[in-house]
């Protein structure tokens, strides 16, 4: 059924809107009723209990799979099956190399899934596991990213932007400024590891397959896996309602999704469960790749940008492109007649970068918001007055005007609430018993994203209640919440009255989680609907007649630049002695449109802000060249920042309402909190120290003297 | 999957009796070390001997005015005893400079001091580890070396000891009390870790079936003046990068009468540093003397691009701790 498509008019009340609301799920979670994707009670019909699955990885790096021998795998007690390249079902589509796993016997990374184990218990499938023998036979591989690693132009990258952009002469102008700054900057390897590792339950009844996934998308799961699997969309149904983290690595399903697929098909009415470990995470469910920016600014003595280069390489893999997007973000930020950005990626033997937290603008912005930093000292100025004086008018990429641009009230308002006037021109300047003390700035961004298809069915139930139905997720955003809100004020009723069904694949399509576009999108098709149920059915109802409607495009994004901004301060301390960084206060002040719901924002700020800290201060995969792989695979050796790393925190946004982006006023906030945190971490421990770092993480050893 | 056989041991001798009969049985102590191993599949054994609820969990003072800790006293209870606080304060600090309350609550002291390294590739079974596996090779040569030795490694191994509480032990001149087959004996800290040499796979100068029953720790002038600094790359719950425990006793003038110092994080064993002590002895304390001493001891030191870091680090750590001590500061 296609529904008809509805643009929204602004929601005319807010009346739970802009309130805490209590999450809808929050009891669910911490009493532990919650289930995640492999908790499901899910049995066959005639009562089959789940079968365990459990993957074998290739130990090469490049090669193929010579033979598998199950033998010793399938003598264990417990061990039903074992499925390899020459008895997985068949693909019908095999385009997508990243998931058309068990097709063929190359081996492309190490890590990749040579096989798969079914067996009655979770623990006869791991032992059956380690007794598969599989005979790989290796290539020479490259897998380290490379200053001199070859590289080539995508013909876009991540998000769907241009490779390559020129205005200007940038090269002549930066050769004739008198202010410059001509520095690299890099980014390590970054692992997403939410709590909730990749797991999913599924069931084939040979019609049907039914996949309780944990995933940011129930409704592109399907539409990617149906096709490869032979199947109709209807098929397939995904079921996300409770979600342990993701941020990214679960927007667009990964291999692990297809092998618990393929091997529900072998097993027709009996479940099939599957949890990736710690370890394959780090191999199997995408990373940020490492990045390599090389940034040019040329500036004129009062600080004004006059030329403006960043060229991004970043690392991708042999099996499937991925291009970082790490000097966009440098083609909105700041004024320059001339400038030139672009990308280049290095295509090697690793597993498959994808989505980790703002990809694109986290690399990116640490890169450009430390050259900046490094200008505003060459110039003699105040960072943040550098970066007011190099505010521009219109957006300098496509020329439109902005639709709300308040950078600049961010990073005073923000200043202000620091307490930057304070702090000393000089670096190298305060010593507090064991450590140097120093601040720093930096500025963020992130693009308003709305996702087009987004539909949603209101149908008024008894006693004045109102169903909502999207196939949205709630990956521990607080989506469920603020969608109730939502809902309430775009039918006029409290939100104890709308009872929302989501994270449901048979439910009308709802966009992925990601790209902080969620809220956005599905909260503008909601708004439509309701807005059309009042025109359809009035303002009593009888209860069961429902309307659906299709989101037009509410956003003015071809009239307007929509973008988010925002300003980090930080206070880091360096110790004289030892080099290690701590950070005993982080401040955020943002402008992110209407903010729905305080409380769950809040938290999306601050685990933006935490996360961003923890890129600056600890994150970094080490890739073995020898093997391949990543060897710190686990969170003991693979460090994010620890509670003892956080300390004073604090986000705060403007008064905002952006009428341009969404009938809420709102725009997307998950991604933004991440963007700029590093390069003020950076900048405040160079202010400490004197120490230039452009290389992340801030290790101790980074500053030891 | 393997089967496993648990015994809950009864005494200490019949829990050594069970473990010194069978090659492929284990102590158990609070388990959060062997059980990873057990997942990991760093080791398999076929039978645990739980140790962990045998009656050796009391501290108590002896004679001499030397404490005694069983074995089964819990890192956290043993960090916040007063005797050991006020006795030996680096004991108290670098067990609370480990881990995480929740593990050090689990963990027992002999349980620590047996905990095994973490080198990345011991843990990951797919790669060659001569401790792991003798005569495999040694994958950290060449590999991931950010918390590699610097001091006493052999062309075999070349990894550290995690352990914050046995450096601080090796400061204070502990004794490991340890309960084999024929009896009792009595191990210096000092000789109770070894350096890999050509058998990694022994960490320590244990028997297969000796059990550590307790810990004794003599009183002095040092101990009672005595710190623990840890640098590390997160503030909490990381593996130290290096760690200086340190005790500290002045004559009259103000200078040195006995200095203690061990290092954690550069060797497979907490390292006394004994040269820099001996060149500190009878003299006074200054950042500059301090970093002279340790920089006599890390003329052995043989680093690499990634661990060139520690010899720097351990110098200036030693030196700050060692003033601290002298000024009086406790931390
Ligand atoms: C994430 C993480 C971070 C950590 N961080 C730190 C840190 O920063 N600093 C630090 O020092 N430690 C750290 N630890 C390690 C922790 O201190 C040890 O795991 C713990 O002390 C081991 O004690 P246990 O009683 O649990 O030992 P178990 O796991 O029970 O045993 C460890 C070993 O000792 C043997 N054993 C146990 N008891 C005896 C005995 N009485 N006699 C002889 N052999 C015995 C066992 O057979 C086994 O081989 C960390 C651990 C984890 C998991
Ligand atoms: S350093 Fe030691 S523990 Fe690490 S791989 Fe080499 S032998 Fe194994």
């Amino acid at each position: 059924m296609t529904a008809n498509e509805v643009t929204p008019d602004p929601l005319r009340s807010t009346a739970s809107i802009g309130t805490s609301l209590l999450r809808r799920d929050g009891v669910e979670k911490v009493t532990g009723d919650a289930t995640y994707a492999v908790e499901h009670p899910v049995t066959g019909p005639a009562g089959e209990p789940p079968l365990h699955a459990w993957l074998v990885t290739s130990t090469v790096a490049r090669g193929r799979v010579a033979a598998v021998d199950a033998t010793a795998a399938l003598a264990h007690p417990g061990v039903v099956s074992v499925l390899d390249h020459t008895s997985a079902p068949r693909l019908a589509d095999t385009s997508d190399a990243e998931l058309a796993i068990l097709q063929a016997d190359a081996i492309a990374f190490r890590g990749q899934i040579v096989a798969v184990v079914l067996a009655e218990t979770s623990e006869s499938a791991r032992e059956g596991a380690a007794l598969v023998h599989v005979e790989q036979e290796a290539e020479p591989h490259a897998s380290i990213f490379e200053e001199d690693s070859p590289t080539y132009a995508p013909e876009q990258v991540n998000g769907g932007s241009e490779t390559d952009t020129l205005d200007g002469e940038p090269d002549e102008a930066l050769a004739r400024a008198l202010v410059t700054v001509d520095a690299t900057y890099t980014t390590p390897h970054e692992h997403n590891n939410p709590m909730e590792p990749h797991a999913a339950t599924a069931l084939w009844d040979g019609e049907q397959l039914t996949l309780h996934d944990s995933t940011q998308g129930p409704r592109p799961v399907r539409g990617t896996l149906a096709p490869m699997l032979g199947l109709e969309e209807e098929q397939v149904r995904v079921l996300a309602p409770y979600v342990g983290g993701g941020f990214g690595s679960k927007g667009l399903p990964h291999a692990p999704e297809m092998a618990v697929a393929l091997a529900a098909m072998t097993v027709p009415g009996q479940p099939v469960r599957l949890a990736v470990t710690r370890q394959q995470m780090f191999a199997l469910t995408g990373y940020r790749p490492p990045t390599r920016s090389h940034v040019r600014l040329g500036a004129h003595p009062d600080g004004r940008l006059e030329a403006l280069r960043d060229d991004a390489v970043t690392q991708s893999s042999r099996v499937k492109e991925f291009a970082e997007q790490a000097a966009v973000p440098a083609r909105v930020m700041y004024a320059a007649p001339h400038r030139a950005t672009t990308h280049r990626v290095a295509e090697l033997d690793v597993p498959v970068p994808s989505w980790m937290r703002a990809p694109g603008e986290m690399p990116g912005m640490y890169a450009q918001e430390v050259a900046v930093d490094e200008l505003a000292l060459h110039a003699g100025l105040d960072p943040v007055e550098l970066r007011v004086r190099n505010e521009p008018d219109v957006d300098p990429d496509t020329g439109n005007p902005w639709g709300n641009r308040r950078l600049v009230e961010c990073l005073r308002r923000g200043a202000e609430r620091f307490g930057w006037a304070d702090r000393p021109t000089e670096a190298r300047a305060t010593v507090d018993g064991e450590w140097w003390v120093g601040t720093g700035v930096a500025a963020s961004t992130y693009p308003m994203l709305w996702m087009p298809g987004n539909v949603a069915r209101i149908r008024s139930l008894d006693g004045g209640r109102y169903a909502v139905a999207i196939a949205a997720t709630d990956i521990g955003t607080g989506a469920r919440t603020v969608l109730t809100q939502i809902a309430a004020d775009a039918l006029g009723c409290p939100p104890e009255a709308i009872d929302l069904d989501m994270a449901d694949s048979d439910l009308p399509f709802g966009s992925v989680a990601g790209g902080s576009s969620g809220t956005t999108s599905w909260g503008t098709a909601i708004v439509a609907a309701a807005q059309q149920f009042r025109a359809d059915h009035g303002e009593h109802p009888d209860p069961g007649v429902e309307t659906t409607a299709a989101s037009g495009q509410y956003a003015d994004m071809d009239g307007h630049a929509l973008h988010s901004f925002g300003a980090v301060f930080c206070e880091a301390r360096v110790h004289r002695y030892t080099g290690e960084v701590r950070v005993p206060r982080l401040l955020g002040v943002y402008s992110v449109g209407r903010v729905v719901n305080p409380r769950t924002a809040r938290s999306q700020l601050l685990g933006g802000l935490v996360m961003g800290l923890s890129a600056a201060l600890h994150e970094e995969g080490w890739r073995d060249p020898r093997t391949g792989h990543v060897v710190t695979q686990d969170l003991a050796t693979y460090h994010v920042a620890a509670h003892a790393d956080v300390q004073q925190l604090e986000a705060g946004w403007l008064d905002d309402v952006d009428e341009l982006s969404t009938p809420m006023g709102s725009r997307g906030i998950g991604e933004i909190g991440i963007v700029g945190t590093a390069a003020a971490v950076a900048n405040a421990t160079y202010h400490a120290t004197g120490v230039r770092v452009r290389d992340l993480p801030l290790t101790a050893d980074r500053f030891l003297e | 999957m393997k089967e496993l056989t648990y015994h809950r041991a009864d005494d200490a001798a019949s829990a050594v009796a069970l473990v010194a009969a069978d090659p492929d049985a284990r102590f158990l102590g609070g388990g959060t070390n062997l059980v990873d191993h057990l997942k990991l599949g760093v080791t398999s054994p076929t039978t645990l001997v739980d140790v962990s609820r045998l009656p050796l969990d009391e501290v108590s003072e002896l004679p001499d005015g030397g404490l005694r800790i069983g074995t089964n006293v819990r890192n956290s209870d043993l960090a916040a005893h007063r005797a050991v606080r006020r006795g030996w304060p680096v004991v108290a600090r670098a067990l609370l400079a480990g881990a995480s309350g929740q593990i050090r609550n689990q963990a027992t002291t002999g349980g620590n001091l047996l905990q095994r390294t973490r080198c990345v590739y011991f843990q990951d079974v797919t790669t060659p580890c001569n401790k792991r596996e003798p005569g495999t090779g040694c994958s950290a040569i060449g590999g991931y070396g950010r918390y590699n030795a610097v001091l006493g490694a052999s062309e075999a191994c070349v990894t550290t000891h995690p352990s914050d509480l046995a450096v601080a032990l090796a400061a204070v001149d502990a004794t490991v009390v340890v309960l084999g087959p024929d009896g009792e004996r009595r191990v210096p800290m000092s000789d109770f870790h070894r350096l890999p040499g050509d058998r990694p796979e022994q960490d320590t100068t244990l028997a297969h079936g000796e059990l550590v029953t307790a810990v004794e720790l003599p009183a002095s002038a040092a101990a009672r003046r005595s710190t623990y600094r840890k640098a590390r790359d997160r503030a909490s719950y990381a593996f130290a990068l290096v760690s200086v425990a340190a005790g500290l006793e002045l004559d009259d003038d103000g200078r040195v009468s006995d200095v203690r110092i061990a290092w954690g994080g550069v060797a497979h064993k907490p390292w006394r540093a004994e040269v820099a002590e001996a060149e500190l002895r009878g003299r006074f304390v200054s950042e500059e003397a301090v970093r002279a001493a340790a920089e006599a001891e890390l003329a052995a030191a043989v680093t690499d691009e990634q661990t060139a870091y520690k010899v720097p680090m351990v110098r200036n750590l030693t030196a700050l701790t060692l003033t601290g001590l002298a000024e009086g500061a406790t931390r």
